[in-house]
């Protein structure tokens, strides 16, 4: 009956442990500040932003809007987001579409296509992943070594298709997609 | 009486008790096995991944729909270049359209790209959802499509019944699938007798062959 509230006391730091060093105040800190500064070198295309040309950075970049043209990320996660619409070659360490891609992908460490991703091209990574509900169309090229990126690179003209393979015909039109295949 | 229908009612909410048809008006009935994925064995499969083996970074293309973890297994394992060409979404695509007519001709050009330079095709059983004409011309572009001393991995099902789902094929193993339908437009099963299938891919030779308990027979096709 004349228990006190814990609710409504302040909440206190737990006490420091015994002979502890003084500097172990920083790591009792929550690691807001840290988060904050993972968080703030992703940068973000938003959903209304169209880009034509190329895209170089150093920063792991998630794409929303729409890109035509190149992006190079060669050190650098890239993400398409659900609503990101490229159509470029990309070169990346990491590729993770979640929206849609009309064109060639390369990554020196692994291409991510989620639930309801879309790529339409040919994609060259040590590791490739494509979820169930997925799209894909193109070749998958899953070679050894991060050296093996390069003939995809080589190639001076920038290609927003599949390169034809074998059997196919015309890269640069890719048959539509019945709504239920996705 | 009521309490029949109260009983039917919670079992159907909670999905208990022995599975009933369809009412009356509301489709055809479900096939046996239509609804939920089944580990069966493949005594091609081994025989095909071996012939895949002997080859320096072979170059494999499947006519099925992506599969996730067959595109890894492929590429780990013999780090092969692989094409998807997911020639069901296509059925699919000319099945909702009502164009099945055009087919054929669809299929002789979508394929018109280098001839002889694909190690192994996987085909899985997309014969199956072909009219004659549609599968001689995909059969024939395939012929042309595998090099010499390529394979070309085929299902071929034996019993004539309506079918209403394609079929995902996952391997598990070597010598397993994983056979994962959905749905599909759907419509009769072509079913095409064994001469049939070796006259129309004419140019290449039945490696193995070997007939299922499952009614569908498996073919390994080599060009010499």
């Amino acid at each position: 009956m004349w228990k006190r509230d814990d609710a409504v006391r302040p909440p206190t730091p737990p006490p420091a442990a015994p002979g502890g060093p003084a500097g172990d105040a920083t790591a009792q800190r929550p690691p807001e500040p840290k988060r904050q500064l993972e968080r703030d070198t992703t940068v973000n295309i938003g959903k209304s932003v169209v880009i034509k040309g190329e895209l170089n950075g150093s920063e792991d970049l998630t794409i929303e809007g729409q890109v035509e043209g190149k992006i190079e990320l060669r050190q650098n996660v890239l993400t398409i987001g659900p609503n990101g619409k490229i159509k470029a070659q990309v070169f990346a360490k990491a590729v993770i579409v979640l929206g849609e891609v009309m064109g060639n992908v390369s990554a020196t460490e692994r291409v991510d296509i989620r639930d309801n991703g879309s790529v339409d091209g040919d994609i060259a990574a040590p590791r490739v992943a494509i979820a169930d509900g997925a799209h894909f169309r193109g070749s998958i090229d899953m070679q050894r070594g991060p050296a093996q990126a390069k003939p995809a690179e080589a190639k001076p003209e920038a290609k927003a298709a599949p390169a034809p393979g074998p059997g196919q015909a015309q890269p640069a039109s890719p048959a539509p997609q019945p709504a239920g295949q996705r | 009486m009521a309490g029949d229908n109260t009983a039917r009612t919670v079992s159907d909410l909670f999905r208990w008790g022995p599975r009933r048809g369809n009412p009356e008006g509301a489709g055809p009935p479900p096939e046996p096995g239509a609804d939920e994925a089944r580990v069966l064995p493949s005594k091609i499969l081994p025989k095909f991944l071996a012939a895949l083996a002997h080859q320096e970074s072979p170059v494999l293309v499947d006519l099925g729909p992506v599969v996730g973890s067959n595109i890894t297994f492929f590429g780990e394992r013999l780090s092969c270049k692989i094409f998807v060409e997911d020639v069901c979404a296509e059925i699919e695509r000319h099945a909702c359209r009502d164009a099945a007519a055009d087919l054929p001709a669809f299929l002789e050009t979508r394929f018109s790209g280098r001839d002889a330079t694909a190690d192994g095709i996987l085909c899985w059983d997309v014969f199956d959802y072909l009219e004659r004409r549609a599968a001689q011309a995909l059969a024939s572009r395939l012929v042309r499509m595998v090099k010499p001393g390529g394979s070309v991995l085929g299902f071929f099902g034996t019993d004539d019944v309506e079918r209403h789902h394609y079929t995902k094929y996952e391997i598990v193993d070597d010598s397993r699938l994983r056979h994962r339908p959905y749905p599909a437009t759907g419509g009769h099963r072509h079913v095409l007798l064994n001469r049939d299938i070796i006259r129309m891919f004419e140019g290449l030779e039945v490696s193995e062959q070997v007939l299922l308990q499952i009614k569908v027979r498996e073919i390994l096709f080599r060009k010499a």
